[in-house]
């Protein structure tokens, strides 16, 4: 990491400790922060493996309904939950993504829709989900069995401390020999064949952690909003994410974050606007996709690069 | 009897889109390499199209099944002209993506203009009532619906194989390059064939005004299915989206019948199986 980089880092730690301090509504802070892991899990299928999946909502539900439905109905401990909800959306994460990776391009993006689609039916008429109404107050359970997590102040330094943790392995996972190969399949899958590397294991791998970081994000969002409903999993959700990591820059390591919360800010001031939203969230794909397509941190870094 | 022969009735209509909708997609993906997101968002826009014309200019069913289809396939060609050309050389997920959100802007304009709930389009007279086949009841206009849509699915078929345009076309696909080079127009090929992929999804989304109400959330919930019946199909062969499309629809009316709660999820559970047993989709070759 060079010197600049980690001042940067550094002074965005700051930022996120302090800015419940100075007024920020801590509830917002944290459903900002799981919207930045679900776009950093997912920004490590599309921005470092070349796999655009356009289903991972199914994957944030599953750990949101299996956290909130472990901590509400079957008592279990707080850590306990938010392990378990990630669990099984990586265990979803990998039978889908085995059915995914048989195909290529257009395909994978296509096959992963129709799964999180088949997913999303089957959440609906569920016994334990609770069907359209979700899984309404949920408690947050208490940290390590003494500190009481109602305490919305204390609640957003675990919520941060779990973003960190996703974010830190995402980017040792990019930084890895492993990431390194997942960029060389990103470039050109049939020399990565040819180099011997099992080029199938690679993807499933990664987007297995991807699945489970995202169910992560999906259990502690729902414990922070005391709700596991429907809206996690369907398409437009899938689309969201889409949209924040491309708007943040796809492939930088930051971008998904910054994408994330322009994306929820814009959805929070909007939100009186009803279906206008739906209008704004589509001009902005495709201002980025025509005229923008290296996002925020890409353009921003292309410019710092170009400086003397 | 009388149950499973109509579920298999409806499972044909369903199909009928199925097939004329991922017909579509196949002739777009096959000249443009793009996956048209926007699909499902222009077949709204046929239906709309229809209730629009119908209520604010008293345009009657049958000008509207020729009306709509051309009012959206001026759209979708200005698209093409103004955006899509722009993506060609690029990755194709960006293809996806900008449809995407073209299809977000478009639904929820509809849904900012006439809510979330359906507007009732009545069909042509001549439709209302039912034959009376002995065995079962069969609503006219559901017969209708089959008819027209396979009618063009087949004409479609002839065009793209047995004429000259359809060479032309097929060899675009194959080599644009060459194509050009003898003289043949290929761009303005493309912005007629991306018209002419959406103005198939206007028309089916005429087609079905009088059955399903003009609803803004018509083409999302219809596009995902579509896009498994194309994984299933593999978008290599006409004749074989067309079949894929039909036979799902009619597996999905059956299903209705022994399992109901599964009729919304079977599509996709036989795309599992597809991926599974050959991976290439059933019509489909591998490249």
């Amino acid at each position: 990491m060079k010197a600049n980089t980690k001042i940067l880092y550094l002074v965005l730690l700051i930022l996120a400790i302090v800015a419940p301090l100075v007024g920020a509504y801590p509830v917002f802070l944290m459903k900002a922060l799981c919207f930045a892991l679900f776009a950093c899990a997912f920004n490590l299928l599309i921005g470092f493996t070349g796999l655009l999946s356009f289903g991972h909502a199914a994957f944030l539900g599953t750990g949101g309904y299996v956290a909130g439905y472990a901590i509400k109905s079957m008592g279990l401990p707080f850590e306990l939950s938010i392990v378990v909800g990630a669990l099984a959306a990586a265990a979803i994460g990998y039978l889908v993504g085995s059915l995914a990776i048989r195909r290529q391009g257009i395909y994978f993006s296509m096959i992963t829709l129709a799964l999180s689609q088949l997913i999303y039916f089957i959440y609906l008429q569920a016994p334990f989900t609770g069907g359209e109404d979700g899984i309404q107050g949920i408690p947050r359970g208490k940290l390590l069995g003494m500190i009481d997590l109602e305490n919305d102040l204390i609640f957003y330094y675990v919520v941060l401390g779990i973003f960190l943790f996703g974010f830190w392995l995402v980017y040792r996972a990019i930084h890895s020999p492993f990431g390194q190969i997942l960029k060389s399949i990103r470039e050109n899958e049939p020399r990565a064949i040819s180099l011997g590397y099992d080029v199938d294991k690679y993807k499933l791998l990664a987007f297995v952690i991807s699945a489970g970081l995202a169910g992560l994000a999906g259990s502690t969002k729902t414990l922070s909003l005391h709700l596991a409903s429907l809206t996690d999993v369907t398409w437009q959700a899938s689309g969201e994410v889409v949209l924040m990591t491309l708007l943040g820059g796809l492939g930088t390591i930051l971008g998904p974050v910054v994408g994330a919360l322009v994306v929820v800010t814009l959805q929070n001031y909007l939100a009186s606007y009803g279906s206008w939203v739906t209008v704004i969230m589509g001009a902005i794909f495709v201002v980025c996709v025509l005229a923008f397509r290296r996002g925020i941190v890409g353009e921003l870094r292309a410019v710092f690069s170009r400086a003397p | 009897m009388q149950a499973i022969l109509s579920q298999v009735m409806i499972g044909l209509v369903n199909g009928s889109f199925y097939a004329i909708l991922s017909l579509g997609l196949a002739v777009i993906f096959g000249m443009l390499n793009i996956i048209n997101f926007s699909h499902g968002a222009l077949y709204t826009m046929g239906a709309f199209a229809a209730w629009m014309g119908l209520n604010y200019f008293g345009i009657n069913y049958w000008a509207a099944l020729i009306l709509a289809p051309l009012v959206v396939g001026l759209f979708g060609m200005l698209i093409e002209k103004t955006m899509l050309r722009w993506l060609y050389k690029l990755d194709h997920l960006y293809g996806l993506l900008l449809t995407f959100g073209l299809a977000l802007i478009i639904e929820g304009l509809f849904r900012n203009f006439y809510g979330a709930s359906g507007l009732p389009y009545a069909g042509p007279e001549v439709f209302s009532g039912a034959f009376n086949l002995g065995f079962m009841i069969l609503p006219k206009y559901r017969a209708w619906v089959i008819f027209a849509s396979l009618s063009v699915c087949f004409a479609t078929w002839f065009v793209i194989e047995r004429t000259r345009l359809g060479a032309y076309l097929r060899a675009g696909t194959e080599n644009p390059q060459l194509t050009q080079a003898f003289g043949i127009n290929v761009p303005r090929m493309v912005t007629l064939t991306y018209g002419f992929g959406v103005a198939l999804a206007g028309f089916a989304g005429v087609l079905a005004a009088p059955i399903y109400q003009v609803s803004p959330l018509m083409g999302s919930n219809i596009i995902i299915v579509v896009f498994a019946v194309v994984v299933i199909g593999g978008m290599g062969s006409i004749l074989g989206s067309i079949l894929t499309g039909l036979g799902l629809g009619v597996i999905e009316g059956l299903t209705k019948v022994v399992w109901p709660e599964a009729s919304a999820i079977v599509v996709f559970l036989i795309m599992a199986i597809v991926l599974v047993t050959r991976p290439a989709g059933l019509f489909g070759r591998e490249n």
